[in-house]
């Protein structure tokens, strides 16, 4: 790992001469992972092309393992990098062998013809991709979930360093999105290929990959691993996030926090609130959550949608200070929600419940009481 | 399993189309206005030198109507006629568009343009244009309106705006033709006329031999092409990252694809539909798309085609002869109206399942 495997120096890019963005410095490390983030229209796209060598540069270098990218001879550059594009491919009549066969051109001969070996590494292509059970069925007749795999396993066909990808999530379903992840990750690591491609979808770009680029108005605006880049503060400003939020640890993006003075109070903790905000969040209700301990997961959903959140110390009982602050909240609410964190955890739910049935309030539990409150 | 079937039926489609050209050859030959035996025929056809030189006793008459009208019209057809249905399947792969065929495009509407300002700009000189400046006015004529398509639509990148400029060029140089037609004595342009019915009555061994030699050497281009066709069957951008050189590809393709139309406008006039019926019915019978069973099987399919056409032309209202482009329209359109309609069905139900 003396020198990165591709590297873009000082890179302007652009259409017709002019930069759309400038001052691109990043580098991929063979075998790695690098995902380009960012806002729509930020130009993530716009560098694929350049790196892909559809567009020229607009200014500065690109080197690929060393050599300068303008100086490869086509042919020699397409046994080192495949593509899957964006471009909607709808061929006629083609098998989803024969896309993935599309991937031999660069080593058949003058008339195109498939050698035994050629075949051996389509079939193992579309094994990789989980599709050869589909290799016979016609490409247009499959679902767009499947194509993007056939697309992934033409590039792989082509026994690449490099495969760059535009979006290849777009358009698929949770479970392709997953698998066609997966696929790549098995591709980096077993394989030594390195991979380089744009997501939409911030929780899973950080999980997936070794190294983020953001990519913001005018150019590059962070570059990393994916704990560095991610922070909820820089994901805010990268996309101008201003009423939703992003949540860095779980990688997990919420809806904006309904406004206005909260009526009502939820006792959570251990995952058991989750739900609860969620819902209040969808019908626009304010509320108080509590007592979660800093290392709750409730506490991650809670803290960007509930007005105030009490909290307490990681592994610790809740302390009597924070169970006076949650009272004095409750004292304000008409509702109280039990969200079924047992009556015996640390963090005091069931003092809070006994409190809030002294003080008369409305105790709502399980899904029929969550539906009250939002009624 | 799956590809010893498809082995089967690709030998079995050629398998059909040559013994189809065999029957329509065999059958083209046997019918006419003057009926001559089968036997005799044979014998005509066999032993040409040994009758030419007088050895053998033999119908003068039959002997030129068999070597001098009907078998040099019959190879024009099938030479043209496969011309001119693989320029439609390398147009159709350009334009990633099933409709693309020369006719659409302008092709002929720019030759009869060209050929009529030359055959009434010759003719205050010449009371006839001859042969080879009809050939070479309608093959520049094709060329240009071909370029004049693709020069004002290399601004877009949206191929069916390719197409729809393709035909608003047929249509100017429609109007042109119509503008200059007005102002020409009728004497002048029945040449003009006569061209732009298309027809293949006028062959002779020398067009069949011009014809050959542009036709079968493209046609070779054409299989050479083989390869990139099918890697830009994926798109552009695809087949950039496999290390095609896609401006010059298509460059070639279009210059392939305009020499052969270009040849058939030439020599036989302005023939619709060929072009584009004819791919669609290889791609059904193939069940594939790969341009190295399409290239031949086009050209067999539109040799047998524009062979059966010609046929049809000539005997079925016997002696009254039709145009060949009537015959080609009145199969073809159908056939693609047809086409077009089951295509779409399938493609609806693709989408829902």
């Amino acid at each position: 790992m003396d020198r990165p495997y591709l590297e873009l120096c000082d890179l302007a890019v652009g259409y017709g001469g002019r930069a759309l963005l400038s001052h691109i410095s990043f580098s991929l490390d063979k075998g790695g992972i690098t995902t380009l983030t960012g806002p729509n229209g930020a130009g993530k796209s716009t560098i694929l092309k350049t790196v892909t060598r559809r567009i020229p540069a607009v200014s500065g270098e690109i080197r690929l393992d060393g050599t300068e990218l303008r100086a490869i001879a086509p042919r020699a550059l397409a046994s080192k990098m495949a593509v899957v594009l964006t471009d909607r491919a709808r061929p006629e009549l083609m098998t989803c062998f024969d896309v993935a066969a599309a991937g031999r051109y660069p080593y058949t001969g003058s008339f195109g013809l498939l050698t035994r070996r050629d075949r051996e590494i389509v079939n193992d292509a579309l094994a990789q991709v989980n599709a050869a059970d589909i290799s016979l069925q016609d490409f247009s007749s499959v679902s767009d979930g499947q194509r993007q795999c056939v697309l992934l396993a033409r590039a792989i066909a082509q026994e690449p360093e490099i495969i760059v990808l535009d979006e290849p999530t777009s358009f698929l379903d949770i479970r392709h999105k997953i698998e066609l992840l997966e696929i790549l990750r098995r591709m980096a690591k077993e394989r030594g290929v390195t991979i380089l491609m744009s997501l939409h979808e911030i929780d899973l770009a950080s999980k997936v990959s070794d190294r983020i680029v953001c990519v913001g108005a005018g150019g590059i605006s962070a570059w990393g691993e994916p704990r560095e880049v991610f922070s909820d503060e820089s994901v805010r400003r990268l996309y101008g996030l201003e009423r939703g939020f992003y949540n860095a640890a779980l990688g997990s993006v919420e809806l904006a926090r309904p406004q206005g003075v909260p009526r009502v109070f939820v006792v959570g903790g251990g995952g058991y609130g989750i739900p609860y905000y969620r819902q209040l969040q969808k019908a626009g209700i304010p509320f108080y959550a509590g007592i979660l301990p800093e290392n709750d997961i409730d506490l991650a959903v809670a803290a960007p949608l509930a007005a105030a959140v009490v909290r307490c110390g990681a592994f610790q009982p809740a302390a009597q200070g924070e169970i006076d602050a949650a009272r004095e909240l409750i004292d304000t609410c008409d509702t109280v929600i039990d969200s079924g964190c047992p009556a015996g955890a640390s963090n005091g739910a069931g003092e809070l419940l006994s409190y809030a049935r002294l003080r008369g309030k409305q105790i709502l539990s399980g899904p029929e009481g969550l539906k009250e409150a939002v009624l | 399993m799956n590809e010893r079937r498809n082995a089967l039926r690709y030998g079995a489609v050629f398998l059909c189309l040559a013994a189809l050209f065999l029957l329509s050859l065999v059958w083209s030959i046997n019918s006419g206005s003057v009926r001559i035996p089968v036997g005799e025929i044979w014998r005509i056809l066999l032993h040409r030198g040994a009758i030419e030189r007088g050895d053998m006793a033999a119908d003068a008459s039959a002997f030129n109507i068999i070597w001098k009208i009907r078998l040099p019209r019959l190879l024009l057809a099938a030479v043209l006629g496969g011309a001119l249905s693989l320029s439609g399947f390398l147009l159709q792969t350009f334009f990633r568009n099933p409709i693309a065929g020369p006719f659409v495009l302008g092709i002929s509407s720019g030759a009869k343009m060209f050929l009529a300002i030359v055959t009434i700009a010759l003719s205050a000189w010449m009371p006839a244009v001859p042969l080879a400046v009809t050939v070479t006015a309608a093959f520049l004529g094709s060329m240009l309106s071909m370029l004049a398509a693709l020069v004002l639509g290399g601004r877009t990148r949206s191929m069916s705006m390719l197409l729809v400029i393709g035909i608003m060029v047929s249509y100017i140089c429609s109007a042109v033709t119509d503008f200059l037609i007005n102002f020409a004595r009728e004497a002048d342009i029945v040449n003009l006329t006569n061209w732009s019915m298309g027809s293949f009555s006028a062959a002779s061994w020398r067009d069949v031999k011009i014809s050959a030699l542009i036709v079968l050497p493209t046609l070779a281009g054409v299989f050479l092409l083989s390869k990139p066709l099918s890697a830009y069957a994926l798109g552009e951008g695809y087949a950039l990252s496999v290390g095609l050189d896609v401006k010059r590809f298509r460059v070639v393709l279009i210059v392939l694809s305009s020499v052969l139309s270009a040849c058939v406008t030439a020599f036989a006039g302005p023939i619709s539909f060929v072009g584009i019926a004819v791919p669609h019915i290889c791609r059904i019978l193939l069940k594939s798309s790969k341009p190295i069973l399409m290239i031949p099987a086009s050209f067999l399919c539109g040799a047998v085609f524009c062979m059966a056409c010609d046929l049809v032309a000539r005997t079925v209202f016997s002696p009254t002869e039709l145009s060949v482009g009537t015959v080609t329209s009145a199969i073809g359109a159908p056939i693609v109206i047809w086409l077009m309609a089951s295509r779409h069905r399938e493609q609806g139900g693709g989408s829902n399942g």
